[in-house]
C-alpha cells in the first residue's frame, strides 16, 4: 500500500466474560486513507468489537491498533472519541434533544460558539439532503427511520472527523430508503475524502458500497480485499457468502428485462 | 346556623400566616436538605450495587419509622450533639424545634428521592449512553447533559412524593418545639376543637397538593421542553414560599416564649400567661404540645422562656429521686437543685395536678375501695389505663412497688377519652389527674394513697436561666402565684373539654382570670 494507513490493527485480541468469550481473536487488519472498508460476518462475529476497538469504547486486551499514525492508548480516549465520527445502529439519537441539538453536540463538546454550531448544522442538514427549515427543531421521534439515520450520519460528521465508523447504519430501514442512503453516502465518503469502516452483514450491501470487504467469522479475521479478490477465495465460508449476491444476480437479471418501466 | 359561623374559624385562620408560614420553611429546608444528599448518593450509587442495596435498604427502614418516633428521636440526638460541640469546640446550637425538624424530615425525604433517581437513571436505554461515549462525552457530561435530562420524569414523580410526605408529616414537629400546621391537630386533639383539627388537616393537605401540581407543572414544562410551564411552576413555588414567609419576617419578634404541653390544662394556662404578659405590654407567643421531657430541656437551653411543670413530675422524672417528701419539703429541695442549672422557680400557682387511680364513685362503693391499698387485692382482676407516659414513669413503678398492685391488663389512652372509657365501665381503674374537670363530671373518685408513693404535683412556674433577673416578666406573672385553687382549676379544665367556642384555651383563659384575679 503506498500511503500509511489510517486505522491499522495488529494482532488484536479481545475477550469478555474473564476470558470464556473470545470475540476479537489475532485480527490484523490497514485501512488505507480514503478507503471504505466493509466488514462482514454474522451476529457474534466480533465485528461490532472490532469496530469499537478503534476508538476505545471497548479496550484491547492485546495486540497495538492504531489511528492516524498513534497508538490509541496514548490518546485520550474522549478527544480520540471527538475526532472519530462513530454512526449508531438505528441511529442512538438522543431523544430529548433536536434534530439541531443532535447534530451540533459533538462540536458543543469541542467548546464551538453557538452561532457557528448554528451554521454547521444547516450545512450538515444539506450534505445529508434533510431540508433545513422543517427538520431543525423536530425531535427525534418525529422522524422515519431513514430521516434518523441521515441525522445520525450528520451528527458524525459534525466535527469535521477525517474517520467514520459505522456500525451497520443501514440495517433496519427498508430496502428502497437504505439503497438511497446508501448511495448518498458513497458520495459523502468521496466528497469529504473520508476513510470509513462499516459493519453490515449484507454482503451485497458490501459489494456494492465498499472499496473492500473484511470478513470475520467467530473473532477471526477469514478474508480480506476488493470483491473480486474475494471470489478467488478458497474459503468455504468466504464462498457461501458470495453465493447468495450471486445467486440473487442471475435471478434478477433472468426475471427483470432490460429496458422498461424501472 | 352555619357551622361556619363558629368563631373558632375565625381563630384558626388567625394563627394560620404563623403556622403556615413555619410549615413551609421547615417543609422546604427538608426537602432541600434531603434532596441535596439524596441526588448525589442515588448518582454515586447507581452504577454500585452493594451500595445502592444498602442506602435503598436503610431509606427502607428509616421510612417504617414512624414519623412522630423519628423526629422524636432526633430530639435527644441533637441535644448530645449540641454538648459536645459545646465541650469540644465551645459553639452550642438549638436541640430544639427547627434543626430536628429539618433533619428528621429530611431523613424521611430521602427513600422516594433515591429509589426513584436509581431507577430513572438505569432505566436510560444503553444504546443511549453508548451513543453518548460515542461523540465523546466525559461521564460526566453524559450524565448532565443525557442521563439526569431523561431519568427526569420518574425523579420527578419521586420528588413530588417526597415532598407530599414531608409536608404531611411536617405536622408531626410540633411536640418537638417547631410550630407547623400540626399545631392546629395537637391542640385541637387535646381541646376537643375539632375545627382545629379540621382545619389543620385541610390546611396541610391544600398545601400538599399545591406544591405537588407546581412541581408537576415544572416537570411537564421540563420533559416538553415549555419554558414557560417550567417557569410558571418555579415562579409558583417562590411565590408559595415568600408569600407564607414574608409574614413572620415582617412581623415584629415577640419577646417571650412560654411552653405547653401536651394536655387542655397547659393551653388554658400558657393562654393565660399571654394575656397577662399583654396586659402587661409584654409581648410573647405560646409554643405549644411540648413532650414533658422536651420542655425541661428546652427551657434549661433558654429555647423557650417560661413554662408550667408539676414539682412531682420534675422530681420523679427530670431528677430520678424516688424518695418522698412533704410537700413543702420537696418543693426547698426542687428550688435548689433548680438553681444549680440556673432555672428559677418562681412559685406556685395554688393548685395540684398529681396522678391519682381513679374509678367510678359507685363501683368503689360498692367494692368498699377507698384507697390504694384497698385496691390491691382486687386489682387481679381489674384493668388499667393511663396516658401514653404513665406506664413508663418512675411513679408508676412506685405505686406498683408500694401497693403491690398488679393488674389483669393495662392500655394507653388519649387522656380526654379515658375518662369516659372508666366511666362506661370500658376499663376498671384509670391514672387520671386530680385537676381533671372530668372527674366531677363522670362522678368518678381518685383513691387515697396512704404510702404516699405519688409525690405532690404542685403546678409551678419555671423561668429560664436567661430570664433570671427579669424584673418586668416576673411582675407579670407574681400575680398569678398563689390564685388558682384546684375547684378553679377543675372547672377551668371541663370548660376547656367542651366542644364550643367557649371552651378554646383563650376563653377559657379569660374565664378563669376573671374569676382569680381579683383575689
Amino acid at each position: 500500500m503506498p500511503t500509511m494507513p489510517l486505522i491499522a490493527y495488529a494482532h488484536v485480541g479481545k475477550t469478555f466474560d474473564a476470558g470464556r468469550v473470545v470475540a476479537v481473536d489475532d485480527v490484523s487488519l490497514d485501512v488505507a486513507e480514503g478507503e471504505l472498508l466493509a466488514i462482514v460476518g454474522g451476529s457474534g462475529s466480533g465485528k461490532t468489537t472490532l469496530l469499537r476497538l478503534a476508538n476505545r469504547l471497548i479496550e484491547a486486551d492485546s495486540g497495538t491498533i492504531t489511528v492516524e499514525g498513534e497508538d490509541v492508548r496514548n490518546v485520550d480516549p474522549i478527544l480520540l472519541r471527538r475526532r472519530i465520527g462513530y454512526v449508531f445502529q438505528s441511529g442512538g439519537l438522543f431523544p430529548h434533544l433536536t434534530v439541531a441539538g443532535n447534530i451540533g453536540i459533538t462540536p458543543k463538546l469541542l467548546g464551538t460558539r453557538p452561532a457557528e454550531i448554528s451554521v454547521r448544522v444547516d450545512e450538515l442538514l444539506d450534505l445529508v439532503r434533510l431540508d433545513r427549515t422543517p427538520y431543525r427543531d423536530r425531535l427525534p421521534h418525529e422522524l422515519s427511520g431513514g430521516q434518523r439515520q441521515r441525522v445520525g450520519v450528520a451528527r458524525a460528521l459534525a466535527a469535521r472527523p477525517r474517520i467514520m465508523l459505522m456500525d451497520e447504519p443501514f440495517g433496519a430501514l427498508d430496502p428502497l430508503t437504505r439503497d438511497a442512503l446508501g448511495d448518498d453516502f458513497r458520495e459523502l465518503h468521496k466528497k469529504l475524502g473520508l476513510t470509513t469502516v462499516m459493519i453490515t452483514h449484507d454482503m451485497t450491501e458490501a459489494i456494492l458500497l465498499a472499496d473492500r470487504i473484511a470478513i470475520m467469522c467467530d473473532g477471526r479475521l477469514l478474508a480480506q480485499g476488493t470483491p473480486s479478490e474475494l471470489s478467488k477465495s478458497g474459503d468455504a465460508y468466504v464462498g457461501e457468502l458470495l453465493r447468495t449476491p450471486r445467486r440473487q444476480t442471475e435471478r434478477l437479471s433472468a426475471l427483470l428485462p432490460r429496458e422498461g418501466a424501472a | 346556623m352555619s357551622i361556619f359561623a363558629d368563631p373558632r374559624w375565625g381563630e384558626a385562620l388567625g394563627h394560620l400566616p404563623d403556622y403556615l408560614g413555619n410549615h413551609v420553611r421547615v417543609s422546604v429546608a427538608a426537602l432541600a436538605l434531603g434532596l441535596l444528599v439524596s441526588l448525589p448518593l442515588a448518582i454515586i450509587a447507581r452504577h454500585r450495587p452493594v451500595m445502592r442495596g444498602a442506602l435503598l435498604g436503610l431509606a427502607s427502614i428509616v421510612q417504617t419509622v414512624p414519623g412522630l418516633a423519628l423526629l422524636a428521636l432526633f430530639y435527644p440526638l441533637l441535644l448530645a450533639l449540641a454538648a459536645l460541640s459545646l465541650s469540644w469546640f465551645g459553639v452550642s446550637f438549638s436541640a430544639f424545634g427547627f434543626l430536628p425538624a429539618v433533619l428528621a424530615l429530611a431523613l424521611y425525604s430521602m427513600l422516594p428521592v433515591l429509589r426513584n433517581t436509581i431507577t430513572g437513571l438505569q432505566g436510560v436505554d444503553a444504546a443511549i449512553l453508548e451513543a453518548a461515549q460515542g461523540v465523546g462525552m466525559t461521564p460526566r457530561q453524559s450524565l448532565f447533559t443525557v442521563e439526569l435530562p431523561l431519568a427526569l420524569p420518574v425523579m420527578m414523580a419521586g420528588i413530588r412524593t417526597s415532598a407530599v410526605w414531608v409536608i404531611g408529616t411536617a405536622t408531626l414537629s410540633t411536640p418537638i418545639g417547631q410550630t407547623s400546621l400540626g399545631n392546629y391537630i395537637f391542640a385541637g386533639l387535646q381541646t376537643q376543637n375539632w375545627v382545629f383539627v379540621l382545619f389543620g388537616c385541610v390546611a396541610a393537605a391544600v398545601l400538599a397538593l399545591l406544591v405537588d401540581q407546581l412541581l408537576a407543572l415544572i416537570e411537564n414544562g421540563l420533559r416538553n421542553r415549555s419554558r414557560f410551564r417550567a417557569t410558571l411552576g418555579s415562579v409558583g413555588i417562590a411565590a408559595l414560599v415568600v408569600a407564607t414567609l414574608a409574614p413572620n419576617l415582617v412581623r415584629p419578634q415577640t419577646n417571650y416564649i412560654i411552653g405547653a404541653k401536651t394536655f387542655a390544662e397547659q393551653y388554658v394556662l400558657s393562654a393565660l400567661m399571654v394575656q397577662r404578659l399583654k396586659e402587661a405590654g409584654l409581648s410573647a407567643t405560646t409554643r405549644e404540645g411540648l413532650g414533658s421531657n422536651v420542655i425541661f430541656e428546652a427551657l434549661a437551653a433558654d429555647d423557650i422562656d417560661f413554662y408550667i411543670d408539676y414539682s412531682g413530675t420534675l422530681w420523679a422524672n427530670q431528677f430520678h429521686r424516688t424518695d418522698i417528701k412533704p410537700r413543702q419539703e420537696l418543693l426547698a429541695e426542687l428550688k435548689t437543685i433548680l438553681a444549680k442549672q440556673n432555672i428559677t422557680l418562681l412559685g406556685e400557682l395554688g393548685f395540684e395536678n398529681a396522678y391519682a387511680l381513679v374509678m367510678p364513685r359507685k363501683r368503689a362503693d360498692q367494692l368498699g375501695i377507698r384507697t390504694i391499698a384497698d385496691l390491691a387485692s382486687r386489682a387481679a382482676n381489674m384493668s388499667i389505663a393511663g396516658d401514653y407516659e404513665f406506664f413508663s414513669r418512675p411513679e408508676w413503678t412506685a405505686l406498683r412497688r408500694a401497693y403491690g398492685l398488679s393488674f389483669r391488663g393495662q392500655r394507653q389512652m388519649q387522656p380526654d377519652f379515658m375518662y369516659a372509657a372508666v366511666a362506661s365501665g370500658e376499663v376498671d381503674v384509670i391514672a387520671g389527674y386530680t385537676s381533671d374537670g372530668l372527674i366531677a363530671k363522670y362522678d368518678l373518685v381518685t383513691l387515697g394513697d396512704p404510702r404516699h408513693a405519688i409525690p405532690p404535683y404542685d403546678a409551678i412556674l419555671l423561668l429560664a436561666p436567661k430570664r433570671a433577673n427579669d424584673e418586668a416578666l416576673r411582675k407579670a406573672l407574681t400575680p398569678l402565684l398563689g390564685k388558682i385553687d384546684i375547684a378553679t382549676m377543675r372547672e377551668a379544665n371541663l370548660r376547656a373539654s367542651g366542644n364550643d367556642a367557649a371552651s378554646s384555651p383563650d376563653a377559657v383563659a379569660q374565664w378563669l382570670w376573671e374569676k382569680v384575679g381579683k383575689r
